[in-house]
């Protein structure tokens, strides 16, 4: 939000709104099916009470899921971790199988201070769409699927095409996201956030997941944050480096293309020339740290 | 709404609109003045409480939504006299200024210390990013949080 504003308005109070509590997802379902655009989902309630107060965000009726039970969970199932609608970033950073998602892991100890991972959903996180949302990059480069569910029925979206453009996403006005997908892989992987602080929205981010023959990157996937509309999954540099050694001086050329394939902006965080070149070095060291942690020794 | 929770271990009830903060109920209708507001937006832990034994941000938490848990200020601490670990360590090492960030710095080192495990100075600065101190440079309040975490 811009500073400008946040003089003028009072965030010691909320806007009005009719509240409803449901106690089953059938009963969220309806009642968002039945209110449609002007009603919100209330989760952890860290971004959505905060555009409330400043009034960038205005809804009629607010639906408080969190007493909906069953969808506060983190299973490995059937080669998938599975993250319920209700799991905070500190039920991730408290879970041993968070450590099978080592990019993941990197962003859960990242992300905001303790109180706020203490409240925020990974779910939240994705249905804000902020294209510096901390979650996005690493499970897009883990292919994450989004389990999206309606009175009609559920569907299984593709994190990739989640994602439209900022705060804006493929859910429908009926939809609601109960479940978060990673299919889990041998590979290795990293994120890297850049930030003023820790606290703070990231300048940039990458992810990166890769499996390595020896030094030479094999499968590889990359993925940015705060560098385009959304987080972005940067294909054409993951075409590029594939093939490559790590410590090979034509490694860091070859990612001139991550450069043209984001398309940032110049904010109150950074410059869209800054955030053009730091990305190819984020994803650099990302692809190093990956690397080191796939026990690799750089020659 | 009526609500009824558990507030520094007796049972209370109010009634609430579903747009009132919990920070707003604890300051005005409890009298509970050592929530303080600081940013409003999430960003400088000077109004955390613990609900269900967690530090949470009670400006950002609806009073709707304490109904039937367990919240616990800086109020219902020490109610045997004596002061606790983390409030002694704050007094002793003088990690207090104007005093309007501690009482957000003591429920989240009583959430630490509850967990009863030890924490190095790198893991205390990265677990007190969320509370922003304006007066101290931060240096006294880790010795505290070290003396009494670590």
């Amino acid at each position: 939000m811009k500073p400008s504003t946040l003089n003028t308005i009072n965030t010691h109070i909320l806007p009005r709104f009719e509240y409803f509590e449901p106690r089953s997802l059938g009963e969220a379902l309806e009642l968002l099916d039945k209110l449609g655009s002007e009603a919100r989902i209330l989760a952890g309630g860290t971004d959505l009470l905060v555009k409330m107060k400043t009034g960038a965000l205005r809804p009629r009726y607010l639906i408080n899921i969190k007493r909906i039970p069953g969808l506060r969970y983190i299973r490995v199932e059937e080669g998938y971790l599975r993250i319920g609608a209700l799991t905070t970033w500190n039920d991730l950073e408290e879970s041993p199988e968070t450590a099978l998602f080592p990019a993941l892991l990197d962003a859960v100890k990242q992300m905001g201070g303790l109180q706020i991972r203490v409240m925020a959903t990974i779910a939240g996180n994705l249905c804000n769409a902020s294209p510096a949302a901390d979650s996005a990059p690493p499970l897009l480069v883990y292919d994450a699927e989004v389990v999206l569910a309606s009175v009609k029925g559920v569907r299984v979206v593709r994190l990739e095409e989640f994602f439209t453009g900022p705060g804006r996403t493929v859910m429908r006005e009926n939809e609601m996201l109960i479940e978060v997908k990673v299919p889990l892989r041998k590979g290795s992987s990293a994120f890297i956030k850049l930030a003023r602080t820790s606290m703070d929205l990231a300048i940039a981010s990458a992810a990166v997941y890769a499996e390595f023959e020896g030094d030479v990157v094999r499968d590889v996937k990359i993925a940015l944050g705060s560098v385009a509309p959304r987080p972005l999954r940067a294909r054409r540099a993951e075409t590029a480096v594939r093939g490559l050694r790590i410590g090979d001086p034509s490694l860091m050329d070859a990612l001139e293309v991550v450069k043209e394939e984001v398309s940032p902006i110049t904010d109150v965080r950074s410059t869209a020339w800054y955030r053009r070149e730091v990305s190819k070095v984020l994803v650099y060291d990302a692809l190093v740290k990956s690397f080191e942690r796939a026990g690799g020794v750089r020659a | 709404m009526r609500i009824s929770f558990k507030l520094n271990g007796r049972l209370v009830e109010a009634d609430v609109e579903p747009n009132e903060l919990l920070i707003n109920v604890l300051r005005e209708k409890f009298g509970l003045t050592s929530v303080k507001y600081g940013c409003g937006i999430g960003e400088c832990g000077a109004c955390t409480v613990l609900v269900d034994g967690k530090p949470v941000l009670s400006c950002l938490t609806l009073a709707v939504d304490v109904n039937g848990r367990e919240v616990t200020t800086v109020e219902g601490l020490a109610r045997e006299g004596g002061l606790t670990p983390i409030q002694r360590a704050l007094m002793e090492e003088g990690a207090i200024q104007c005093g309007y960030c501690t009482p957000g710095f003591v429920m989240v080192g009583e959430y630490l210390y509850r967990k009863g495990r030890k924490y190095s100075e790198e893991e205390i600065r990265s677990l007190i990013r969320g509370n922003l101190c304006r007066c101290t440079g931060y240096v006294n309040i880790v010795k505290a949080f070290k003396k009494a975490l670590g």
